[in-house]
């Protein structure tokens, strides 16, 4: 297997989960007239964030469980 | 027969459609010379979305130089070393064909023809990725075959092959050539790329250029290092991409116009009922008839294309193992069975804040609106534009005077109309991602083909594999090289799904009845395939010459040698080309074989059902044995057919 497609899935959502989340929260509530008045940025910032951390952690915990395999 | 001789004077298949909602469309728009897709100012891109959309391009190249390491031989390069995981796989089957046609495309249909659109995907899919799941993954995966014409030199012979391989390298080229076009144009059309090209002096006009360009140049990048596992990873990314760049805006939208209750009570009846009115050709938005919709679409059209096209097949040959391999379309079905939520609805919304039904009724879901909101909402119903001469500037009309909308720019116009900036960033980077990654199919379909069963099959035989891994990365080169090439001289069609509609009739409607009687029918010959598959292609080319869509002028719609039959719409004119393709296929490659010597039964294990060993998965619990999943993913289609009746 070549590299865990989990690794750069999770590091593109992190980082665009975490600059959609970041300018939401620093972007005011007239910016949000065209998605009716929803943070849009902010919540789907969020979950992003959260979608690419876990994916990230799931092939983090699978290679440690490998390396730990290949030590015994 | 008697179906085909029917005449039809008041089709409401494709021009016609947009007919009925032409005088909406015609007073809410102003005939501007460059039809601005909103009048918010800030139809500007900011630094945010430009990062994003920057990321995206120095992430998926460095893809490639990350995968560059564990590209060694050519198998490496243009199979994926056959090392891909199920799940990876199958998202990569379904992204591949996720390209333009998808994305843009089914948009527009959604907004042209209503819910019915998703017949594209509940039945003219998922039946045809289950049967290759359960049914056939066994003969191509386990034959070891490279490739889908290869799969045709093993079971038939070298001219079938022949036959096969020039066809689809022809025809991946132009579909590549086409996504291409079709994202340059509209990149262009939606003018948010204006500001920086005039900040360098560049006219609008540049812009395409440089689409087409930048495209060009990162997809060659990436498949050029990491070849197809390059690729199917970015297909796979750009399958998540899609989902986060478009659940927001389907939310949103819905949240607007009021859920699915308020699409319904805001449309008529057609656009939110799939099987409205399929009886007659007359009562429905396609133009179609059930016979012709199940026949045509549910069976030639979708089975030649989701059981024998190689784009798609190649993602499931790249699996690391026949149980995985045979997961794969499977996998694919799952969200392909969800996906017109995600790209359908946006059409069936865009079409619903066009619809003079709701023009005077206040949107119930924004209490707090201020003034220059409702302003902006009165501007916004033309979100669907109408089509324009990209040389004159002036409105598209057709034969009868009537506006002709362009549906094509429903998505660009709802990701505008409800993303800020930011979230715009991250739908325009899904949108090119989808656009790229449907390029990147072709072109790692192309160079398989192009290596293994041109190359190495007619020009050098006795080709190293040092050498097949230099031509693989050549042809990369040269097939990027050539869908430009392409995108240049692409005629413009209202809706780029019939362009492909008739490309798959000629070429890929035959093929299926080949396949089905190659794998299980042993007595099937190399001579009843090729004559049959030739005979097939010719049919579907005389009857497209002979027959024509209601309101069409005769040519490149059709009827170029005269006009013997007039169809409702050009969709239902595809599918009886489609039928009439896989008929005479059918029946020549029949009757060609029982006239013809019968190839030796040891030489066809493998190769056909009943000389192959069952592949027995028996063991295992049920969500990874084939055809318990299978069976599910029917029935679950069954029933979003029968809510959304």
């Amino acid at each position: 297997m070549n590299v865990d497609l989990r690794f750069p899935l999770g590091l593109l959502f992190v980082v665009f989960g975490g600059l959609l989340t970041l300018f939401g929260l620093f972007t005011d509530r007239a910016a949000y007239e065209r998605s009716l008045f929803i943070n849009v940025n902010l919540w789907w910032g969020l979950v992003m964030l959260l979608f690419g951390g876990l994916m990230f952690l799931a092939a983090w915990k699978e290679a440690q469980n490998k390396k730990d395999a290949g030590k015994r | 027969m008697k179906r085909c001789t029917r005449e039809s004077k008041i089709g409401l298949g494709d021009s016609n459609t947009c007919a009925k909602r032409e005088p909406a469309s015609q007073s809410l728009l102003p005939p501007l010379r460059n039809f601005a897709p909103t009048m918010h100012s800030s139809n500007e891109l900011q630094w945010i979305d430009y990062l994003i959309i920057l990321i995206y391009f120095v992430f998926v190249l460095g893809i490639g130089f990350v995968l560059k390491r564990f590209v060694k031989t050519s198998a490496d390069f243009l199979l994926s070393g056959r090392s891909i995981p199920a799940w990876i796989a199958g998202l990569a089957f379904l992204s591949a064909n996720l390209g333009a046609q998808e994305v843009i495309g089914m948009a527009a249909s959604g907004a042209k023809y209503g819910i019915a659109t998703s017949h594209f995907y509940w039945l003219g899919a998922i039946p045809a990725m289950v049967f290759v799941g359960i049914f056939m993954m066994p003969f191509y995966y386990g034959s070891k075959a490279k490739s889908v014409p290869d799969y045709l030199s093993l079971r038939y012979d070298e001219k079938t092959r022949a036959f096969n391989a020039f066809s689809f390298a022809g025809m991946t080229m132009m579909s590549s050539g086409i996504s291409m076009y079709a994202m340059a144009l509209l990149l262009q059309t939606i003018h948010i790329f204006d500001t920086p090209f005039r900040a360098l002096g560049l006219p609008n006009s540049w812009v395409f250029h440089v689409s087409i360009i930048t495209s060009a140049v990162i997809v060659l990048g990436y498949i050029y290092l990491g070849g197809l596992t390059s690729a199917i990873y970015n297909e796979v990314i750009q399958f998540f991409l899609i989902v986060a760049g478009f659940f927001p805006l389907v939310c949103l939208g819905l949240k607007n116009v009021g859920g699915w209750t308020g699409l319904t009570q805001k449309l008529p009846p057609a656009y939110t009922h799939a099987w409205h009115g399929m009886d007659n050709p007359q009562h429905n938005l396609l133009g179609v008839d059930w016979f012709g919709l199940v026949m045509g679409l549910g069976f030639v059209l979708s089975f030649g294309y989701w059981c024998t096209d190689f784009l798609v097949i190649q993602r499931a040959m790249a699996a690391n193992s026949m149980a995985a391999a045979r997961r794969v379309p499977l996998i694919a079905s799952v969200p392909k069975m969800l996906f017109p939520f995600l790209v359908i609805l946006p059409g069936l919304i865009a079409l619903a804040l066009t619809n003079p039904v709701n023009q005077n009724a206040t949107l119930p879901d924004q209490p707090n609106q201020s003034p220059p909101a409702l302003e902006n909402q009165s501007a916004q119903q033309g979100m669907i534009p109408p089509q324009t001469n990209p040389e004159t500037g002036q409105i598209v009309k057709d034969a009868s005077g009537k506006v002709v909308l362009d549906y094509n720019m429903v998505i660009p116009n709802m990701l505008l109309h409800y993303f800020p900036s930011g979230m715009l960033g991250l739908g325009l980077t899904a949108l090119l991602a989808s656009f790229m990654s449907g390029m990147a199919g072709n072109v790692t379909a192309f160079n398989t083909v192009w290596t293994y069963d041109i190359f190495k099959a007619y020009i050098r035989r006795d080709a190293t594999d040092a050498n097949l891994l230099v031509v693989g990365q050549l042809a990369t080169f040269f097939g990027v090289a050539l869908s430009v090439g392409v995108a240049y001289f692409v005629a413009a069609f209202n809706n780029i799904m019939d362009v492909l509609q008739l490309v798959f009739a000629f070429v890929n409607a035959p093929l299926f009845a080949t396949f089905l009687l190659g794998m299980f029918w042993k007595r099937a010959t190399g001579h009843g395939a090729f004559f049959g598959l030739i005979s097939g292609t010719f049919a579907a080319a005389v009857h497209h010459g002979l027959t024509i869509s209601a309101g069409s002028t005769p040519g490149v719609k059709g009827a170029w040698i005269a006009t013997v039959h007039t169809y409702p719409s050009q969709m239902a004119q595809n599918f009886w080309t489609a039928i009439y393709a896989w008929t005479v296929c059918f029946v020549v490659t029949i009757v060609i074989s029982l006239l013809t010597k019968p190839r030796r039964e040891e030489d066809l294990k493998g190769l056909v059902y009943s000389l192959t060993e069952r592949a027995t998965e028996t063991g295992g619990r049920w969500f990874l044995r084939p055809v318990p999943v299978g069976i599910g993913v029917l029935l679950l289609t069954l029933i979003l057919n029968l809510i959304f009746r």
